[in-house]
């Protein structure tokens, strides 16, 4: 046992950081130090770059474009890109549709798919929730009905990150009614130029338009668009929970985000003293960072246990990584608010964006705190909500 | 980066695992309980057996010889005796009172202990708290005065984990400096039954032995300090932090035990017909425990890789990092296994109670979390500020 790093991982460590030194395009870097929001543009750059030096979907098979890093430097690589700071790559397309279409895709779809996938020259979004499908997302109602060579879709999807980004939509749709909901689910991609396609956006509680919803009025879908067996997509869907194992606590945003707290309460004055000198101050922060490292831990001993298992095995106590890494995103946003005070609530949007032509009311970090707060109450909900994560473990790891 | 316990080291874990289960069940410890030093003789010849009382120490001295001292090894015992809460001084003889002589004493002092430590003839107890120290290792007030062949001692410490029954105490006096000056503090060998110590002996709530010693005009010769007088302040922090990581995993070991045992009866107990595992609220609160349990072991992995650490600042932020996130899910995990089991949490006939009331004791045992949270805060934090 041995909980630090070996010689070759600490060297693949110091490759990583220098590229992501280096690599990074100064405005994006600026952006992501400050809190700004990315816009579709800086994504899509990113993630090319990432691409072109072969990094940008370093979980998948080497076959298609991945490493055969291993879980312990892929969460380095994680980690480190966090730090930089730098965007995540796309997860809907990396994370999701890409071991989705890995694991059940054919091999046109592989073919056709995948490489435009990892270079985000196609960008996906999630067509999950709907209105009355939420936590019970196996009650889902958007239909597809088979005509010829086509499906039919009608319904209607809500909270679609993104959708006004993508290009296209990995969606479930029901193709049969009878039995149980889960056995009458199928995973079908559809581009979102298709007639009949509408979206609508959603402005969520920081101000900002990441969610939509996403309206099907006989959409046709191709029957080559379905993703494995019809009626099987729920499992499809299923293979992903617990799947994503390295970097699911997002230790290193965490981390970045209490490196500039701490920071920047050195700048702000209580009285006479730096409120990052303050005791309560002080124990508010360790207490969080006590948290984050045993959460890094609790990451590192899943990473560590993943060579043990059989890849794509699903592990459990990924669940409680999601758990407790979203309270821990939660209360770090919250800290970071916190020590903006009052300017934090002087709503900017144009700094938010990256925008402005004139100065900041207050110090121009401040001007994103809010909304990073406001936003980051998502993460305990979406994915799956902190609620259904209980259930998952009380079920599959505590046997209740 | 490696989780994985080595071949011996699962050896080990099974071997101390069994016992536990095979001797340490909650009927046993009730009957050792009540032998006369409130523990199991034949358990401690057990140990000694096992080598676990000579682990930490070198071959030539008894012991096992592993060249870190072994904290992992240190760590899976203590984890099991924590599942058992085992009742014996392994902890007051071979963590601190051996740890102190195998890193404090010179080669006589070691060869002359350590060996009786290790092979069970010899149990210690390390005599610093006092009555006004609260958690200040530091905050000495009994005074070592010279006299012609050596020290005398006189004071009071109060709390001395099973000082009721050890042959050899470690006691720390003033030599000299203010009540709580980091300079003046010496460490001496003192046989218990010295003229002139006295101890009243009394149970702790979780039904350990400790007891009040006084020392009046106890005479230590000059070869009986540990170290070099007056310097012993950073012997005992390392000692001490070699402690919270033990008791750390201890914690660990009694809080997974009372998990397991909390999910058994929620699995079997029914109400409205059914197995109140069945209700979500009950079944949240199983999460969150485990969630609690796991973050204190990554702690306790944490605690043990850097007990080491060549740098004292370092090592001990770590240690008090850690023994925050135990302490704090040591409080929870107690109070909610109780709450979890109703009534029966109550009654003393029952074992979940006792995990309880062990790992109440254990959170201010060498600080409580406030202590080492401002500790933590006060060292500037794990993470650094970074613009």
């Amino acid at each position: 046992m041995d909980l630090r790093y070996t010689t070759d991982e600490i060297k693949f460590r110091d490759e990583i950081r220098e590229f992501f030194r280096t690599a990074l395009p100064a405005p994006i870097r600026r952006k992501m130090e400050l809190g700004q929001r990315l816009s579709k543009e800086d994504t899509v750059t990113w993630q090319r770059i990432l691409n072109a030096k072969g990094w940008a979907v370093p979980s998948w098979p080497v076959e298609w474009g991945g490493t055969d890093w291993g879980p312990v430097k892929t969460f380095i690589f994680k980690e480190e890109m966090q730090l930089a700071p730098a965007p995540d790559p796309l997860s809907f397309n990396v994370s999701m549709v890409g071991p989705v279409l890995i694991a059940f895709g054919t091999d046109e779809q592989k073919h056709h798919f995948l490489p435009r996938v990892a270079n985000l020259d196609y960008w996906f979004c999630q067509g999950f929730s709907e209105p009355g499908a939420g936590s019970d997302l196996a009650s889902l109602r958007t239909s597809a009905q088979r005509d010829g060579d086509h499906f039919v879709v009608n319904g209607q999807k809500i909270w679609t990150s993104r959708a006004h980004h993508a290009d296209w939509m990995f969606c479930l749709v029901r193709t049969r009614s009878e039995g149980k909901p889960q056995t009458g689910i199928s995973y079908l991609l559809i581009e979102v130029k298709t007639p009949g396609l509408t979206i609508r956006p959603i402005h969520t509680i920081d101000g900002e338009h990441h969610c939509n919803e996403v309206f099907f009025d006989n959409v046709r879908v191709p029957v080559e668009n379905i993703v494995g067996e019809e009626n099987k997509g729920w499992s499809y869907a299923k293979y992903l929970l617990g799947h994503e194992r390295v970097g699911i606590a997002r230790i290193g945003i965490a981390k970045y985000r209490i490196q500039r707290a701490k920071a920047l309460a050195a700048e702000v004055m209580v009285g006479d003293t730096p409120l990052s000198q303050t005791e309560r101050f002080r124990e508010k922060v360790a207490a969080i960072e006590i948290e984050l490292k045993a959460l890094e831990i609790t990451q590192m001993r899943v990473v560590a246990n993943a060579v043990h298992l059989p890849p794509g095995a699903p592990d459990p106590t990924s669940s409680i990584l999601k758990l407790k890494g979203t309270e821990l995103q939660q209360a770090t946003t919250e800290i970071l608010m916190e020590v903006a005070g009052a300017h934090a609530m002087i709503r900017q949007p144009e700094h938010l964006w990256g925008t402005a032509t004139e100065p900041s009311i207050g110090p121009e970090w401040a001007a994103t705190s809010a909304a990073d707060y406001f936003y980051t109450r998502a993460a305990s909900i979406y994915g799956g909500s902190n609620e259904i994560q209980k259930n998952v473990i009380a079920k599959r790891i505590l046997g209740l | 980066m490696d989780f994985d316990f080595s071949d011996e080291q699962r050896m080990l874990k099974d071997s101390v695992g069994q016992l536990i289960t095979d001797r340490y069940d909650f009927e046993h410890r009730k009957k050792y309980m009540k032998e006369p030093a409130g523990y199991s003789r034949a358990q401690w010849e057990q140990y000694a057996e096992m080598g676990l009382l000579g682990l930490p120490f070198d071959e030539q001295y008894g012991g096992t010889g592993y060249a870190d001292g072994g904290p992992v090894e240190t760590m899976i015992v203590m984890e099991a005796f924590g599942r058992g809460l085992v009742l014996e001084p392994y902890f007051a003889t071979v963590i601190l009172g051996g740890g102190l002589v195998n890193l404090g004493g010179n080669n006589a002092q070691r060869a002359a202990i350590l060996p009786k430590i290790a092979d069970g003839s010899l149990l210690m107890a390390f005599a610093h708290s006092e009555v006004q120290s609260r958690y200040d290792l530091a905050d000495v007030a009994t005074t070592a005065k010279r006299d012609a062949d050596g020290w005398i001692l006189d004071g009071e410490k109060s709390f001395v984990v099973h000082g009721n029954c050890a042959d050899t105490l470690v006691v720390s006096a003033r030599i000299a400096g203010e009540r709580s000056s980091r300079d003046g503090i010496a460490l001496f060998l003192v046989d218990a039954k010295a003229p002139g110590v006295s101890r009243d002996s009394y149970e702790t709530q979780d039904g350990i032995r400790a007891a009040r010693i006084n020392l009046a005009g106890v005479k230590a010769r000059s070869n009986d300090s540990l170290g070099d007088p007056g310097k012993a302040l950073p012997l005992i922090e390392r000692v001490t932090d070699m402690a919270l990581t033990a008791v750390a995993a201890e914690a660990v070991g009694a809080m997974s035990a009372a998990h397991e045992i909390t999910l058994d009866y929620l699995r079997t107990r029914k109400q409205f017909g059914v197995a109140i595992g069945s209700f979500q609220v009950l079944q949240h609160r199983a999460v969150d425990i485990l969630v609690s349990l796991e973050q204190a072991r990554s702690m306790v992995y944490y605690a043990t890789m850097m007990v080491n650490d060549p740098e004292p600042a370092e090592r001990s932020k770590a240690v008090s990092a850690a023994t925050v996130q135990i302490r704090r899910s040591g409080k929870f995990i107690g109070q909610q296994v109780v709450q979890l089991h109703g009534g029966i949490g109550m009654t003393l006939e029952y074992k979940i109670g006792h995990y309880f009331k062990r790992l109440t004791a254990m959170e201010s045992l060498l600080g409580d979390t406030d202590h080492h949270l401002a500790a933590v805060a006060r060292a500037g934090g794990l993470i650094e500020a970074h613009l």
